[in-house]
C-alpha cells in the first residue's frame, strides 16, 4: 500500500557518510575494568542512589531508582563492586562533571535474576508502563525522554497513530539503520507492545529511502507477523526528517501546535530503538543498559557500530576502533549537525548516547562568523518555519522577550540555518544561548519571588514582634501602676494606723500627765496624807512597784 | 441636512454609550509602577542600592529620586529592563554601588561560630538557622547573597562562597561576535 505523505517546510540535502559506518553486523565491546554511571541520562529529575560504596551489583540490578514522575532508574549495565558515588565527567556541552556511580567491573558478566513477561496483552497498560519505567527505557533517539510518559496517552486522549521513528536522518549516524537490519523482529515486537499500552488504532514505522536494507528487513519481519494494524513507510532521505515535528508532518500531514504535543493531535511518536529496548524489557526481562551506537568520523580507522554498556569510557570506544588522537579536531556526541564537542574521553556513554563522532582537523566549515547579510536563506531552510534572522538579531541583542515573541521554543536546533548561513554565523549556539540564558532568567525569577515572599514575611515578623514588644511595655507600665496605686492606699492606712497609734499613745501621756495634774493641784490635807502614804511606802520598801497601783 | 445633523448626532452618542460602556466593563487593572519594578529588581534585599532593600528602592526609582542604576546584583540584565519597563535610556552599573560579581551564597564556619544571634537578626530572609549560645548554619536555598550578615559577625565566621554550576544550571555562552569591523577589511593588504 503505498502512503500518501506530505511535505515540511525547508530541509537539506545532506552529504550523508552514512556507508562508512554500516558494517556487517553491530560489533560487541571488550568488558572495560570500570564503568561510569550517571544519574542524570534522562530529561526530569535525576535518579537516586540505591546503593553504597562497596556494593556487589550484578548486571541489570537497579542501582539508582526514579526520584520523581519525571525521572528515570539507573541499572548496573554489568556486575562488579561499587567503588565510588561521586562527581566524574559527563558526556554534556558544559564539561562539567555530575554525580555518578562508579563499578568496578568484576569481568563475570553475571545477569540478576530475569522476569519476562508471558503475556503482555492481558496486562493493564498502566501496570505495563511501570514494568518499562522500571526498565529505566527512555526516548533512545536523542532527547531521553521517559518512555512510560509518553506511553501514557491520557484519559480524554485517542491514540489515531503511534509512528516509530527509524529516519535517521542526521550524517554519519548509522545505529538505527544497523538495528533495524539485525533487529526487525525486536522493533516490531516492541511496537506490539506499545500499540498496547497506548490502545494505538495504526502503526507506522517511517524510514528513509537511503535505508533500503534495512526497510527489505522490516517488511519481512513484518510478514511473518501478519499485523494489518501496521505499515511501513519509506518517506524521502530530506534532514530533518527526523526530527518528531517534520516526521508527523510528513505521514499525517498535520502540525502540532506550537508548545503543544503529537499527542494533542493524536499521534504518538517513538523511535526505533526505544521499541527494540521496550520489546526486550517484556521478552526478556531485561532492563535498559546498553545501546547501538556509531562510531565514525575521518579521523578513526574502522569506523562501526557497536552495542556498548551505558557507562563505557569514550576513550575506552575510540581505542578499540583505532581513533587518530593527532588527526582529530573535535570529539562529538551525536551527529555533525546536533551533536556537541566532548572535553573529557572519560565521560560515559549514556542512554542518549547514538552516536561518537571524531572530526578530523582541517575541516573547512571553520570559519570566522561575518556580518549577516539579510540573504533569507537560513529562513528558507527553516523546518520550524521561523526566522532565523530575528531569532539571531535578537538573541545576540540579549532582547530575550523579543526573541519569544519569534518563538525560539519551538526552534529543534536542527542546524540548518546555521549549515547554510553564508556569513557563517553560528546562529545555532545563538539560539542555545538564548534559551539557556531564558530558563535560568526564570529559574531566578522564582528564586527571586521566594526571596521577596521571605521578605515580605520576615518585615511582617520584625513588625509583629515590634508591637508585641511595645504591648508588652505597655501592659507593664499600667501594671506598674495599678499595683503602685495599690500600694498607695495600703501606706495609707497602714500611716493612718500608726497615726492613730499615736494619737491614742498621745491621749494616754495626756492622760497620765493629766492625771498627775490631779495630783499636783491637792490642798495642804490632802498633801499631807500623801506624804504620809509616801513614807509608808518608802519604810516598806515598795515604794517604786505599788506608786502606780495605788494611783 | 436636518437628517446629516440627526443622523451623525446619533452616531456620536452611540459611539458615546459604546465607549463609556467598554472603559467600564473592560477597565484593565493595571500594575502599580512600584510593583512592575519590584519584579524585575533581584530581590536579595542587600541595601547595596543605599536603599534598605529592593521595595524601598523600587519606591524610590518610581518616584524619580533614585537611577536605574545602583543596582550590582542585578547588574546590565536589570537596568536594561528597567530602562525599557520605564523609557529611561541605560547606563551604565554605578560604581558606587558596587560591582556585578557571579552569585554567592555565604557559608557559617561553625567551628568559630560563637552562637551570638547577630546574623540571624541582620538575615532578610530568614535564611540563617539557630539560636542563642547554639550553633548557626546558612539555609543555602534561601540565602540571596546580601552578605547583611557579614559585618554584625563577632569573630568573622562567615565566609561567601560562590554558587556552582551544575549541569542542570548550566547555560551556554554566547558566541563571539561576528567580525563587524569592515575598516579592517577596507584596509590595503
Amino acid at each position: 500500500m503505498k502512503h500518501k505523505l506530505w511535505h515540511f517546510n525547508g530541509g537539506l540535502h545532506l552529504d550523508g557518510h552514512k556507508h562508512m559506518s554500516m558494517t556487517e553486523h553491530v560489533l560487541p565491546v571488550a568488558l572495560p575494568a570500570q564503568i561510569s554511571l550517571p544519574l542524570q541520562q534522562h530529561i526530569g529529575a535525576p535518579a537516586e542512589p540505591v546503593v553504597a560504596v562497596g556494593d556487589h551489583v550484578l548486571k541489570g540490578q537497579m542501582i539508582a531508582k526514579a526520584s520523581d514522575y519525571v525521572s528515570a532508574p539507573v541499572h548496573a549495565s554489568t556486575s562488579g563492586k561499587v567503588i565510588a558515588i561521586e562527581e566524574r565527567p559527563v558526556p554534556h556541552p558544559s564539561g562539567l562533571p555530575s554525580e555518578c556511580i562508579v563499578i568496578e567491573t568484576d569481568g563475570k558478566d553475571q545477569w540478576k535474576e530475569l522476569k519476562p513477561i508471558a503475556n503482555y496483552q492481558e496486562m493493564d497498560p498502566s501496570a505495563l508502563r511501570n514494568v518499562i519505567r522500571d526498565a529505566g527505557i527512555v526516548g533512545l533517539g536523542g532527547a531521553g525522554f521517559p518512555t512510560f510518559i509518553k506511553l501514557n496517552p491520557g484519559p480524554d486522549n485517542v491514540v489515531e497513530t503511534l509512528i516509530l521513528n527509524g529516519a535517521e536522518c542526521e550524517p554519519y549516524i548509522t545505529c538505527d539503520a544497523m538495528l533495524m537490519q539485525e533487529h526487525p523482529r525486536r522493533i516490531i515486537d516492541g511496537l506490539l507492545v506499545m500499540k498496547h499500552a497506548l490502545r494505538a488504532k495504526h502503526c507506522l514505522i517511517a524510514i528513509e529511502d537511503n535505508k533500503k536494507v534495512a526497510h527489505t528487513m522490516l517488511v519481512n519481519a513484518l510478514h511473518e507477523h501478519e499485523s494489518e494494524f501496521i505499515d511501513i513507510v519509506q518517506i524521502p532521505t530530506l534532514y530533518p526528517t527526523g526530527g518528531e515535528k517534520q516526521l508527523v508532518k510528513v505521514l499525517t500531514g498535520k502540525e502540532i501546535p506550537s508548545n503543544g504535543l503529537p499527542i494533542d493531535i493524536g499521534v504518538v511518536c517513538h523511535n526505533v530503538a526505544t521499541a527494540a529496548a521496550v520489546c526486550e524489557t517484556i521478552e526478556a526481562g531485561k532492563p535498559l543498559i546498553s545501546r547501538n551506537l556509531t562510531m565514525t568520523g575521518e579521523a578513526i580507522e574502522t569506523p562501526c557500530n557497536l552495542e556498548v554498556l551505558f557507562g563505557t569510557s569514550f576513550a575506552h570506544l575510540l581505542d578499540a576502533c583505532g581513533w587518530q588522537a593527532e588527526q582529530t579536531d573535535e570529539v562529538l556526541m551525536g551527529g555533525p549537525m546536533m551533536g556537541f564537542g566532548i572535553s573529557s574521553l572519560d565521560a560515559p556513554v549514556i542512554k542518549t548516547t547514538n552516536c561518537i563522532l571524531a572530526r578530523p582537523k582541517n575541516q573547512p566549515h571553520r570559519q570566522p562568523a561575518m556580518p549577516c547579510i539579510r540573504c533569507g536563506q537560513c529562513a528558507d531552510v527553516c523546518p520550524a518555519q521561523l526566522l532565523p534572522q530575528q531569532l539571531y538579531w535578537y538573541s545576540h541583542a540579549k532582547d530575550f522577550d523579543k526573541v519569544q515573541d519569534y518563538n525560539l521554543f519551538d526552534c529543534i536546533e536542527c542546524g540548518c540555518c546555521a549549515y547554510v548561513c553564508p556569513s557563517h554565523i553560528p546562529l545555532v549556539q545563538y539560539y542555545r544561548f538564548a534559551k539557556t540564558e531564558i530558563w535560568a532568567m526564570e529559574r531566578d525569577k522564582i528564586k527571586a519571588d521566594h526571596a521577596r515572599e521571605r521578605h515580605e514575611f520576615h518585615q511582617y515578623r520584625m513588625e509583629r514582634k515590634q508591637q508585641e514588644d511595645e504591648e508588652r511595655k505597655r501592659m507593664k507600665k499600667e501594671l506598674l501602676k495599678k499595683t503602685q496605686g495599690k500600694e498607695d492606699t495600703e501606706a495609707d492606712t497602714k500611716q493612718a494606723a500608726i497615726e492613730a497609734a499615736m494619737a491614742r499613745v498621745k491621749a494616754k501621756r495626756e492622760d497620765q500627765e493629766q492625771q498627775k495634774k490631779n495630783v499636783e493641784n491637792l490642798s495642804e490635807k490632802q498633801q499631807q496624807a500623801l506624804s504620809e502614804v509616801e513614807e509608808r511606802r518608802q519604810r516598806s520598801g515598795k515604794a517604786e512597784s505599788s506608786n502606780e497601783d495605788s494611783n | 441636512m436636518v437628517t446629516a445633523i440627526l443622523v451623525l448626532t446619533a452616531l456620536a452618542v452611540l459611539f458615546g454609550l459604546l465607549l463609556g460602556f467598554a472603559s467600564v466593563r473592560f477597565k484593565v487593572e493595571g500594575d502599580p509602577v512600584v510593583d512592575q519594578i519590584d519584579a524585575i529588581l533581584p530581590q536579595t534585599q542587600c541595601g547595596q542600592c543605599s536603599y534598605a532593600g529592593c521595595r524601598p528602592y523600587a519606591e524610590a526609582i518610581a518616584a524619580g529620586e533614585a537611577e536605574i542604576n545602583q543596582c550590582p546584583p542585578g547588574g546590565e540584565t536589570v537596568i536594561l529592563a528597567l530602562a525599557d519597563l520605564l523609557g529611561r535610556e541605560p547606563k551604565p552599573l554605578n560604581e558606587e554601588h558596587g560591582e556585578h560579581q557571579g552569585k554567592t551564597v555565604v557559608f557559617i564556619d561553625e567551628q568559630v561560630c560563637i552562637g551570638c544571634t547577630l546574623c540571624i537578626q541582620a538575615c532578610p530572609v530568614d535564611a540563617i538557622l539557630g539560636a542563642a549560645k547554639q550553633m548557626h548554619t546558612v539555609i543555602k536555598e534561601e540565602c540571596t547573597g546580601c552578605n547583611l550578615c557579614i559585618p554584625p559577625c563577632p569573630v568573622e565566621c562567615i565566609h561567601i562562597i560562590p554558587v556552582e554550576e551544575d549541569i542542570k544550571t548550566w547555560c551556554w555562552p554566547a558566541p563571539p561576535a561576528a567580525l563587524e569591523q569592515p575598516a579592517e577589511e577596507k584596509s590595503p593588504a
